[in-house]
């Protein structure tokens, strides 16, 4: 057994039993980060603070929601925004966190394809990062379906129509999903206790594994350099932090990363506040109506681009255009078949692929919002074909690539 | 198993019984997950075909579904074509489009242009004649028609007749 004196204070008394200087060595103090690096890598730390507000928000609004196709649309629209003090904060905080959630997400992801930071070692933080944005997604469409505005129905009734599989008519599969023939009580429920217990557990999992993920490889810096963190840690331990490439995750980097998360919830706070209609689609005030579908049924912003690739096909080109489109992000770190990992500017063709697949998805994006017309469809069709012949010239151009 | 340690066995057995516990309850959890009884015994609806107006476009209700129900003109009765003719139903000597009004492409509602006697649907742009026959892409195929089964002058959602047996052996419907 282990051998207990009397404590000395309460931290003494903490950390006889359990070790928690030891947790804060590990974890914190001697968790070594490059120096080397710029506000992008604050993205992750920006991420978990969005996800805390999305946490506390929610618990708030679990409160008064009620998951009822009767009682949900008032329980959010005049229980929650017009009763509760102060109701109306945690929905707009709720629903701008969901929405900017997914900016951040996706400047953290082309960080990362930009600086080759999913190469040599850090596959796994790719593919776990990955899966958060699938878990994110999911967890973003059941989110979508509980103020049951028409929105909300069409929306579900859409995405769920999906999973039949265009012409497979995997109809019962389509109805074992929603419980029922049509989104009903039965989905309501459901999607209910998927958004606020199943995927959030999978997320809290994701975020372990993606942390876990990083503690080998370490953090990518803004060259691609190896760094012998050992030797480099212990340059710093022994005094020469100036000559040290690398410095303590508490407090040197916190410090900074703080600076940015900083920055960051003025401009989330100025839109809670001022802009959250971005957050809130109009057609969801309208109570769900399973006999009238909207004139325009578009998702939110975040999957304009992937609806996009789906849109310009017939249905069972158009599906497997958009599951090609689902899944190709997570194969990315053996696509790439370069061995170099330096930033995008100096790897040949890359930095061309790197900047056509980021304005590939933003002109994807614009053409999802616009109704699908003339010239609106057809440079949909070609960006989606882009999207496509880019993925496929991946492997090639890499190949070629000269080692740097 | 000669060589195997009784360690080795302990965690063999445990595995097999917990392998079955797993497929056991993977089953229960599917099974949790289908449609309920009583959503399923709410799938029946019966229409009385007398009370519809000739091209008035009529939209009932249907597991949740809109089912749209059209009644033909004469003129309408006379310009059938033999593909259009088998999407017909007929009950005494009215000829009737029933039919799932969602369009086959993502389930949208399509909408019922009198004059024209077309469908369209605002979605993605997909076009039905008054029989519910696809004329414009992206829709792979014609509006659906449930299953029904007719009963004098009624029609009984839900039920499959031999009207409708026959509309899915010749691929007329899904």
């Amino acid at each position: 057994m282990a051998h207990f004196t009397k404590a000395t204070s309460v931290h003494d008394w903490l950390n006889q039993r359990m070790g928690i200087d030891t947790v804060r060595r590990v974890m914190a103090t001697e968790y070594w980060i490059p120096k080397n690096i710029n506000f992008l890598w604050a993205m992750g730390m920006v991420l978990a603070i969005t996800f805390a507000m999305l946490l506390v928000s929610g618990i708030f609004l679990l409160m008064y929601y009620q998951p009822n196709v009767d009682l949900a649309f008032d329980s959010v629209n005049y229980t929650i925004m017009k009763e509760v003090d102060f109701g109306w904060l945690w929905r707009h905080v709720h629903g701008v966190a969901a929405s900017v959630v997914f900016l951040i997400i996706y400047i953290h992801m082309f960080t990362g394809i930009y600086y080759g930071s999913y190469k040599k070692g850090r596959e796994m933080i790719w593919i776990s990062g990955m899966l958060l944005f699938v878990a994110f997604s999911a967890e973003a469409f059941s989110g979508y379906m509980l103020p049951w505005g028409q929105m909300s129905y069409w929306a579900g009734m859409v995405i769920t129509n999906l999973f039949a599989g265009g012409s497979l008519h995997a109809d019962g599969l389509v109805e074992w999903i929603r419980g029922d023939y049509v989104p009903a009580q039965a989905f309501l429920s459901r999607f209910f206790m998927l958004h606020v217990l199943l995927i959030p557990l999978a997320i809290l999992g994701l975020i372990g594994l993606h942390f876990g993920a990083l503690r080998i490889p370490h953090v990518n810096n803004q060259d691609g350099e190896d760094i012998d963190f050992e030797a480099e840690a212990a340059k710093y331990k022994a005094g020469d932090k100036a000559g040290s490439k690398v410095i303590a995750f508490v407090n040197d980097f916190m410090s900074k990363d703080m600076m940015v998360v900083g920055v960051y919830l003025v401009f989330f706070f100025y839109l809670v506040f001022y802009h959250y209609g971005f957050a809130m689609d109009p057609v969801n005030f309208d109570p769900a109506d399973g006999l009238k579908t909207p004139a325009h049924i578009y998702p939110e912003w975040y999957f304009l681009w992937s609806y996009e690739i789906l849109r310009p096909f017939s249905t069972d080109i158009g599906l497997m255009a958009f599951a090609f489109a689902q899944v190709i992000f997570m194969m990315l770190p053996f696509l790439d078949r370069s061995p170099n990992t330096v930033p995008a500017s100096r790897r040949g063709l890359f930095r061309f692929w790197f900047w056509a697949m980021l304005i590939d998805m933003i002109v994807l994006t614009a053409m999802g919002k616009l109704p699908p017309e003339g010239a609106f469809s057809t440079i949909g069709l070609y960006a989606a074909l882009t999207f496509i012949g880019l993925w496929i010239l991946l492997p090639i151009i890499t190949m070629l690539e000269k080692k740097a | 198993m000669k060589n195997s340690s009784r360690r080795g066995f302990m965690g063999k057995a445990f595995g097999a019984v917990a392998g079955v516990g797993a497929v056991a309850s993977l089953y229960a959890m599917k099974k949790s997950w289908d449609p309920l009884p009583s959503v399923k015994a709410a799938g029946f609806t019966t229409l009385d075909m007398s009370a519809y107006k000739e091209n008035e476009l009529v939209t009932e209700k249907w597991r949740g579904k809109p089912i749209f129900v059209l009644k033909y003109t004469a003129d309408m009765m006379a310009s059938l074509d033999e593909k259009q003719k088998s999407r017909t139903i007929k009950i005494g000597s009215s000829d009737y489009m029933v039919c799932l009004g969602l369009c086959t492409h993502l389930g949208c509602i399509p909408g019922y242009n009198a004059d024209e006697k077309t469908f369209l649907c605002a979605c993605h742009g997909g076009m039905y004649d008054f029989t519910g026959d696809v004329t414009k892409a992206p829709p792979p195929r014609g509006l659906d028609i449930p299953p029904f089964k007719i009963d004098g002058e009624k029609l009984v959602l839900g039920e499959e007749g031999p009207e409708y047996k026959n509309m899915k052996e010749t691929g007329v419907t899904l």
